[in-house]
Formats: C-alpha cells, sequence, structure tokens
C-alpha cells in the first residue's frame, strides 16, 4: 500500500474467531468521494479530527464543486476529500490516494484515474444501480464487468447496511440513509485504528438539539465499526503509529481558522480594537465566520454591501484607531483596487487578505491557485507600493497574519496576505502557541498625541524618520485635527499639492517606505543542508509543502539542492539577490503562469526557470522531483539515479 | 465625551490605546473645548470653489451653526467622496477624509460603527452619492448608523465640467448629451425614504435659516440623516433652483414642512396638501376643501408611506418642492447595536486568547 515493508504484526481474534490481521505503516492517503449531499466533508474533517487526535502528522485536501448541489449523482456534484497521515512528519495531502471510498459511480468516475493499480477501492454497491450508472455513462455496471480488477475492490451495501443498523430509529429512510457517511466513517475507523471518543462526542455536540439525529449518527457510527471487525470484506486493518512531535498542546488547524486567530491574537497583542469589513466570497468567508464569533475580544464585523464597502468600511475604522482587516478572493481584490491606493495616499495600517483561487473572473472559486501576485503587487493606478507577504502552510497562516498587522501598524501602510484556496480549506496539525510567548505589537501603535511642528502645529505627513511612517492621530485627540484624503500631499504638511518636485519626493518616499520594511524582516529562508548544492528552487505560499516534499525525494536520491521560500514578496529578503547569485540554477514552481519568476527575472537579473501549473490543484510532489532531478542532471552532467525508495515523504 | 463613556462605546479593557491617546491629550492639550465660535471651524486652506459657488453659502452656514452642538473639534470627523462638494473636509478645522469617488458613507460606516463616541459627517453630491456611490447611500440609510450626510444637489457634474448627473431633468443638453439627457433623474428624498431612512430633509443652500434648521435637526437626530441641500453651480447649471428661490415663485412652488402644522402653501395659503383617493397626497386649493381634509405634516410618522408621498408631490421641474423634515423616526442605531452585542459577548464570554488557539479539541505530546 505503501513504500514500506509491511510489518505484519500480531494477529487479533474477533467476534465468531476470525482472525485479522493488523499491518504496520509508515503512513497513508485516504481519499473520501461522493455526492455533495453525502458529507464527504464532514466525514473527511472527523476523521481527520481522530487522525490529529491519534497523534499522526497529516495534511488534507478538501475539494468540492462550487455548486452547493449540483444534480445528485453527476460528475459535477462529486465532492471529495483527501487525507494524508503518517508516523513521520509530511508536507502534502499526497500525489495519489493508497485508499479510495466512493460512495457511488460519479465518484468512482471522477476518482480512479488517481488510485495507483493495486490500490484499494471501497465502494457503496447500494448505490451502484442502473439509473446511477446511466447518469455517468457506464453501459455496464463496473463492479460485475471486470473493469476494476487492478485494484483491490471491496464492494459494501454501506447504505443497505445503515439502514439495516438504524431500524428502529424511528428514522424514515431518506432520514436514515444520511448516515452512511458516518457508518463509512466508523469502517474506517476500525480499519485505521482511530479513536472513536472524539466523534461520537461531536455528533452529540452538533445534534444536541435532535437527540434522534444524534442518536442514529452514532449507531451508525458504531454499527460501521463493528462490521470492519466482524466481516470476512476486511481481513487486515492498519496502524500507523503516531509521529513524533515536538512536546507541547497540539490541535488540528484550517488555514482559515489559523488565520482568523492571527487576527485575533494581532488584535490583541497590539490592544487595539479589530474591524473587519468584509463582503462574503469563497473560499475567504469562513475567516468572517470565524471572527464573528470572537466578540468578547472586542472585534467588530461588518458583512458589507459590496467588496468595496468592505475595505472602505475598514480604511475608516482605521482612520478611528482600529485595526482595520479586510477579507476576500481575487474578483474582490479587483474591486478594491482603488480604496487600496487610498490607504496608501492616506498612509494607514490596513490588513488585506487574498485568499486566492482559480482566475481570471470568477475563475474556479473553490479551486487553488496563486494567480494574484501580480496584481496584489501592481493592481492599482499610479506608483502604489504596498508591502506583500505569504504563508506557506495551513498552520503558518497564523503567524503570516501576525507578521501582516506587524507591518501594517508599524509601516502604517496596507498590507496584502496572499493564502490562497489549499491553505484555507487544507488542515495540519498546529502547535498551540502560548499567547505571552507572541509578538507584543504595542510598541507599533504608538498613537500621536502631541503636535510635532516646530510652531506648535500638528504636521500629519512629518515621518518617523527610521520607518519613515508618519503618525497616526486619530479623531478625539485634542489639537491633533487634520484632513487627508487622495489627493498628493505636501511633504509633512499633508496639505493638497500639485508641486511637481513635491510629487516626485513624495512618491519616491512612499517607495522608500515599503522598501526599507526589509530591514525588519530576516535573511531568506535557505535550507541547503551541506550548502554546496548548485541548483536552488525557489517558491512561495501554499507551494512550500510540495516542494519541500520533492526537494526531500532529490536529496534521498543523492542529489543535492536548496529549498529557498520566501515569506516576503515584497520588499524581498534584503539579501536576496545575493543568495539567488550563489546557485547555478534556480527553479521557481508556482501555480501561476510565471509571476514570481518574472518578479526575480526583473529585480536580480537572474535566470529563473519557471515551472508552472494552473489546474486548481496543488503541484505532486513527484512531479517537482522530477522536474528538479532533471535541473540537477543537466547541470552536473553525470545522472544519478531516480530516489531508490520511489516516492514517500 | 468622557472617558468613561469611551470605555463603553468600544467593549474593551480600559487601557485600550485609544482612550489613552484621548486622555493624553486631554492633559496636554486641556479639557475638550466645546464654547467655541464659527471661526474656530475655519482652516488655514484658501478655499478654492469657483466665485459664486452655493458651496460657499453652505459651508458658512454649517461653520455657524456648528458651535452651537456644543461638540469639540476633535469629536468631528467630516467624510466625503469627489466632486466640488467633497472638498468641504479641507475647509473645516476638524477631523476629515477627503476619500474616493462615491465610498463616504462606506468609510464613515466603518468609522461611526468603531467609535460611537464621534460625530461623524458625510459630505457628498448628486453624482458621487446616487451614481457611483448609489450602493453605499442606500444601505448606510437602512443600516441606521449614526452618522449625518450633506447631499450638495446640484444636478449636475462640476469637478468634470458639466455633464448631466443622475438628478438632471430628462432633456437636460450637455456637454454629454448634446441632444438632451435621456435618464430620468432620482428624486434623493424618495430615494432615501425607500431605503428607510429614519431622518430624511432638504434646504436651500441660500436660505439660512431653513437650511440651520435642517441641519440642527439632523445633527441632533440619532441615526442616519439625510439633508438634500440644492446648491447652486453658477458655472454648470446656473439658476436651477431659481424656480423656488424667486420670492414670488419660490413662495408658490415650495411647500414648507413644519412638524405639526397643516401643509398649506403659496401666496395667501391658496394652496394646500390634502390626501388622494389612493392613499396619496395631491395638491388642492385651500378654499375648495374642508380645513379638516388638509393634512397636518407629521414627520415622526412610522411608516414612510406618507413621508414618500410628500416626496412624490414634486416633478423634476421643481413645482411643489416640499422643503424642510420629510421623516425623523427614532429605531435602535446599528453602531448601538454592535456595541451591545459586544457587551453581550463580553459579559457571556472571555477575551482568553489561550482559551481560543487551544480550540475545544487538543491533544498533548510530552516529552
Amino acid at each position: 500500500m505503501t513504500a514500506t515493508d509491511p510489518a505484519v504484526s500480531a494477529g487479533s481474534s474477533a467476534p465468531g474467531g476470525l482472525v485479522k490481521s493488523v499491518v504496520e505503516l509508515d503512513r497513508v492517503v485516504i481519499r473520501l468521494a461522493g455526492d455533495s449531499g453525502d458529507g464527504m466533508q464532514l466525514t473527511g474533517n472527523r476523521f481527520t479530527s481522530e487522525t490529529a487526535s491519534f497523534g499522526n502528522d497529516l495534511s488534507t485536501l478538501p475539494n468540492f464543486p462550487a455548486e452547493i448541489r449540483a444534480p445528485t449523482g453527476t460528475l459535477p456534484g462529486v465532492s471529495s476529500f483527501q487525507l494524508h497521515f503518517a508516523d513521520h512528519d509530511i508536507m502534502t495531502p499526497g500525489d495519489a490516494p493508497d485508499v479510495l471510498v466512493a460512495m457511488n459511480p460519479a465518484a468512482l468516475k471522477a476518482n480512479l484515474a488517481d488510485l495507483p493499480g493495486g490500490g484499494l477501492l471501497i465502494l457503496d454497491s447500494d448505490e451502484f444501480t442502473p439509473r446511477n450508472l446511466a447518469k455517468v455513462g457506464y453501459a455496464v455496471n463496473p463492479i460485475e464487468d471486470g473493469s476494476l480488477e487492478g485494484w483491490q475492490t471491496v464492494s459494501v451495501p454501506l447504505t443497505s447496511m445503515t439502514l439495516d443498523a438504524l431500524a428502529d430509529s424511528g428514522l424514515g429512510k431518506k432520514e436514515a440513509e444520511r448516515s452512511k457517511n458516518m457508518f463509512t466513517l466508523g469502517l474506517l475507523s476500525w480499519m485505521y485504528h482511530r479513536p472513536t471518543e472524539g466523534t461520537v462526542r461531536f455528533l452529540e455536540r452538533q445534534f444536541r438539539r435532535k437527540p434522534e439525529i444524534a442518536a442514529a449518527n452514532i449507531a451508525a457510527f458504531r454499527a460501521g465499526y463493528n462490521y470492519g471487525e466482524t466481516t470476512e470484506a476486511f481481513a487486515v486493518s492498519y496502524e500507523i503509529k503516531p509521529a513524533p512531535m515536538a512536546p507541547g498542546k497540539y490541535r488540528n488547524i484550517s488555514g482559515n481558522q489559523a488565520l482568523s486567530l492571527g487576527l485575533v491574537a494581532a488584535a490583541k497583542r497590539s490592544g487595539l480594537p479589530m474591524f473587519l469589513g468584509a463582503y462574503p466570497i469563497t473560499p475567504a468567508s469562513d475567516i468572517l465566520h470565524e471572527l464573528s464569533k470572537h466578540k468578547a475580544f472586542g472585534i467588530r464585523t461588518f458583512q458589507a454591501e459590496d467588496e468595496i464597502a468592505g475595505i472602505a468600511s475598514a480604511i475608516g475604522a482605521s482612520f478611528g484607531g482600529a485595526l482595520g482587516v479586510t477579507t476576500t478572493s481575487g474578483p474582490g481584490i479587483s474591486l478594491k483596487s482603488e480604496a487600496l491606493a487610498l490607504a496608501i495616499m492616506t498612509e494607514l495600517p490596513l490588513v488585506v487578505i487574498d485568499v486566492q483561487r482559480g482566475g481570471p473572473s470568477t475563475g474556479l472559486p473553490t479551486k487553488t491557485e496563486q494567480s494574484d501576485l501580480l496584481q496584489a503587487m501592481f493592481g492599482r493606478n499610479g506608483e502604489a507600493p504596498l508591502p506583500v507577504i505569504a504563508p506557506r502552510s495551513p498552520g503558518d497562516c497564523f503567524d503570516a497574519a501576525i507578521e501582516a498587522t506587524r507591518i501594517a501598524l508599524t509601516y502604517r501602510t496596507p498590507v496584502i496576505l496572499l493564502s490562497d484556496g489549499y491553505l484555507a480549506n487544507g488542515s495540519e496539525p498546529w502547535a498551540v502557541p502560548a499567547a505571552d510567548s507572541l509578538p507584543d505589537l504595542t510598541g507599533a501603535v504608538d498613537f500621536a498625541t502631541e503636535p510635532n511642528g516646530e510652531d506648535g502645529e500638528f504636521l500629519p505627513y512629518l515621518r518617523d524618520p527610521e520607518t519613515l511612517a508618519r503618525p497616526w492621530a486619530i479623531p478625539g485627540t485634542a489639537g491633533m485635527q487634520h484632513r487627508i484624503g487622495g489627493l498628493e500631499k505636501a511633504d509633512k504638511t499633508g496639505n493638497i499639492s500639485y508641486d511637481p518636485e513635491n510629487h516626485d519626493f513624495m512618491t519616491r518616499t512612499r517607495q522608500a517606505k515599503i522598501d526599507g520594511i526589509a530591514a525588519s524582516i530576516g535573511p531568506t529562508d535557505v535550507d541547503d543542508p551541506d550548502g554546496d548544492a548548485t541548483v536552488a528552487v525557489i517558491g512561495w505560499g501554499s507551494t512550500y509543502g510540495p516542494i519541500g516534499a520533492g526537494v526531500r525525494r532529490v536529496r534521498r536520491s543523492g542529489r543535492k539542492v536548496a529549498q529557498i521560500h520566501l515569506r516576503h514578496i515584497n520588499p524581498f529578503p534584503a539579501d536576496l539577490g545575493e543568495v539567488l547569485g550563489r546557485y547555478e540554477r534556480v527553479v521557481c514552481p508556482e501555480m501561476n503562469l510565471g509571476q514570481l519568476a518574472m518578479l526575480l527575472r526583473a529585480k536580480y537579473l537572474v535566470d529563473v526557470q519557471s515551472h508552472t501549473q494552473v489546474r486548481g490543484l496543488p503541484f505532486r510532489a513527484a512531479e517537482l522531483a522530477a522536474v528538479i532531478q532533471d535541473v540537477i542532471d543537466s547541470t552536473s552532467g553525470a545522472p544519478l539515479a531516480a530516489d531508490p525508495t520511489g516516492g514517500g515523504e | 465625551m468622557s472617558t468613561t463613556e469611551h470605555v463603553h462605546d468600544l467593549g474593551m479593557p480600559a487601557s485600550n490605546p485609544i482612550d489613552a491617546a484621548i486622555a493624553a491629550s486631554v492633559t496636554t492639550q486641556g479639557e475638550k473645548q466645546t464654547a467655541l465660535k464659527a471661526k474656530d471651524f475655519k482652516t488655514d486652506q484658501e478655499v478654492r470653489w469657483c466665485p459664486g459657488c452655493g458651496d460657499y453659502v453652505i459651508l458658512n452656514a454649517v461653520q455657524s451653526f456648528l458651535p452651537s452642538l456644543g461638540i469639540a473639534r476633535e469629536d468631528m470627523v467630516i467624510v466625503s467622496g469627489i466632486g466640488c462638494s467633497s472638498r468641504f473636509p479641507y475647509y473645516m478645522n476638524t477631523y476629515g477624509m477627503h476619500s474616493i469617488h462615491g465610498r463616504a458613507p462606506a468609510i464613515a460606516t466603518g468609522l461611526g460603527v468603531s467609535r460611537p463616541d464621534l460625530s461623524v459627517w458625510v459630505v457628498t453630491g448628486d453624482g458621487d452619492s446616487l451614481s457611483i456611490g448609489g450602493n453605499h447611500l442606500i444601505h448606510a440609510l437602512r443600516r441606521n448608523v449614526n452618522i449625518t450626510i450633506l447631499l450638495f444637489n446640484n444636478r449636475i457634474y462640476g469637478l468634470t465640467k458639466g455633464q448631466y448627473s443622475p438628478t438632471s431633468e430628462v432633456g437636460k443638453v450637455t456637454k454629454s448629451t448634446p441632444m438632451g439627457s435621456l435618464d430620468h433623474p432620482f428624486n434623493p428624498v424618495s430615494l432615501a425614504i425607500g431605503a428607510e431612512a429614519t431622518f430624511v430633509g432638504r434646504a436651500m443652500d441660500s436660505d439660512r435659516k431653513g437650511l440651520t434648521d435642517v441641519l440642527r435637526q439632523a445633527a441632533e437626530h440619532q441615526g442616519t440623516a439625510l439633508v438634500e441641500i440644492y446648491q447652486n453651480c453658477n458655472i454648470f447649471n446656473d439658476g436651477a433652483f431659481d424656480l423656488l428661490k424667486d420670492p414670488t415663485t419660490g413662495t408658490q412652488w415650495s411647500i414648507p414642512l413644519v412638524h405639526g402644522e397643516p401643509l398649506v402653501f403659496g401666496p395667501d395659503g391658496a394652496a394646500c396638501v390634502v390626501r388622494d383617493e389612493f392613499g396619496g397626497l395631491r395638491i388642492a386649493e385651500t378654499n375648495q376643501v374642508d380645513a379638516s381634509q388638509i393634512v397636518v405634516h407629521d414627520a415622526h410618522r412610522e411608516d414612510s408611506s406618507y413621508a414618500y408621498a410628500l416626496s412624490r408631490l414634486s416633478s423634476q421641474d421643481l413645482r411643489y418642492t416640499p422643503m424642510g423634515v420629510f421623516r425623523s423616526v427614532q429605531k435602535p442605531t446599528y453602531d448601538r447595536m454592535m456595541a451591545e452585542q459586544l457587551d453581550v459577548a463580553a459579559a457571556q464570554g472571555s477575551d482568553d486568547l489561550d482559551a481560543i488557539l487551544g480550540g475545544s479539541d487538543t491533544w498533548t505530546v510530552s516529552a
């Protein structure tokens, strides 16, 4: 099932004298696929929680259609959830599943091509009806025509067994059927020795107002587990030992959750009340939902009438001394462009979250992409620089949110944080930090309370000589009344100025302020264990996991490669040019058509080799390993064999 | 505003940096000054509207009446969009933001919601608020955030040099409509009432007394107040409101709105407003109707149908234009309700960061 040798351990005896063996694995990739209404995301999330609490390292990839309920049983309606878990640290949700659970023919058809030969295929045979088969163009039932012989196919009547288990529940057939996902979860929980108490508690909590539904789901869940234990259909169960992790408290966290908590933490650690102005948009809405739960932290969430009002209201709140935040995805950033420039001109702190999705226009709302980078960098009229940063993993969204806030407050500027759909919905174990270990941002607030001019007047554009930030004087502060706006400002006074020299000076000063942020960030993050690699692979954002997994494979083959990953894209770390200069070849994988590569080439005159894909899905580690390997081999001349372990992370 | 009120308003611990900054300024600058004169609201910036522009008159009226509100300058914020009228904040010695086209109500909403202790004003024009910013205007009105919106309506685009606006009359010949405008105009008062604004008034730039009276009521209103101010653009649309300004025709065609008074107008009170058979209002000759049929103005009617019917009496040629306060009703304000939600959340929950970082599902790896 995976690359490692399965170690068969002591058999266990199930009721009825059935002897079952337990196989130890180092990692597994499971994909659950079903109709949008089958509850695959919930099932996946529950399995993830069980796995997290068991102590495996994990990474997830939810994949669902933009339609809330496409017609039942059709290909466009297929929703899936992939989970990779292991007894060691892993970086991606896995290139391909080892196990595919298909709840209907559509799910089988849409996903079978991804399941390598010999993989385990679990099907709900009840759903393979002539009608359902016809919907997706199966002339013959694939369970019966031998076409699935290349896989270990286990066809199980999941629906009817669920109904049997709930015969006494008092629920109607339709309602009882809805618990088949919990039956499936029970079966998988048995197969992979997952703890079950968490799911039982979850179901009790989730349906506390509908105890009969809670009871039915729990009964189905247990029935699935017991079925696994007693059936002859599954002779083997699998054990994946907990992964060694640094001591501490952990939780499973998605990127959107981590980002939300990062913002809450940033507000708390700055002492400022937070104001979020947001308009619902996939895949960013969960941040609005999460933050709206935290009013006890003094957080105001405002569901605006449109994207423009989302950012405009946040700018208004920032002017009033709040930590202004707006969250959106690509099309929303387009709409916010003009207001972003206002925040640049008025030099107010603002945190702008762009959870990127496939574009252009409406594009692929539920799929991931990194194609807003150049829009974030340049998508405004005039010379309008602003800092751009990106998180590298779901958990890292937390730290990135705090860093975005630090920059916004310290430099009095809007900051764009580029997350993406993969980070937003994917999850991983996260070491919960202690609140008092987080950066103290109170020093970055520093409201102006006294006139700063020589004649006792307040000069709103008299800058801090070090950061070039202007004073932040908030309404309510006596003697500091001033007017700001989108028209060009005179240096120091902030009065309207059309003076050519002043405009030239102010334009360069705004640029210098952003460039100067580089002084506050660390050196480039380079992973080059021996320090003598000749090829470097550079990335930003969510490609960190797949690139890292690809790099591991390449290194296992005996080749040397450096991995450079950028948190700060504007400005770049001060030493980046020098770092890039150390390598003969630089490869840049991106989920766009080469946007970071373009920036690097323009700024450093480095012949960056761009490797791109825009499939709405993260890179596969194997693909990146092959690309990197080719570059290394074409550089050094003497090709080495491929990764002897044949994969794995 | 007292410091303790800030603490309540912001739903935060007393030590928050906003309160600290305000307290620090009181220490260095002395107590908040509320005994002010008109000149205290002037800035050192040269006013750059065209000579003769109606905006001057409005600016003077506002600066003259503001001291009577007893609000310190630093507690007042004027937010504007783009257009001639939107230069207003530069000439007011308060906090101000000259923002981007049409977005002032949204910016003011964010400010007003997060700082209920401030007096937040929006100055906008007919193009700014009804064309590019129409969406923000109606949503600000329906939410009832505590902001006061002054809509300078000159029925033309001035700053872009003379194109028709969303309040220009059908058939208007401008640079962009040489054969006459085809657009049917908005009636800003009807629009505001349709959006369920809690306060809607209309005044004339040159009528200092009437303007001041409506402005005062708008400023004292809790919730979003919209005041449409007819403003003459003497360069691109001169004389647009002469019908109402001329002493003779003005009396004939203006309907003064005074709460509690019968709607009688015109020379010698010859005309009046009565109910029509469809539940709306119509104009009648006073001597042709029984006194009991004449509508007594009630700005406080909860149901907005009456105020809406009033706003429909006038047509685009300005005949039978009601002037004054159409509607003034009390509803909870958005900012106050949000502050209350925060108070409730603070009372029921905690702001323990460690607790929410950990969430409900954690596991511990021991050394």
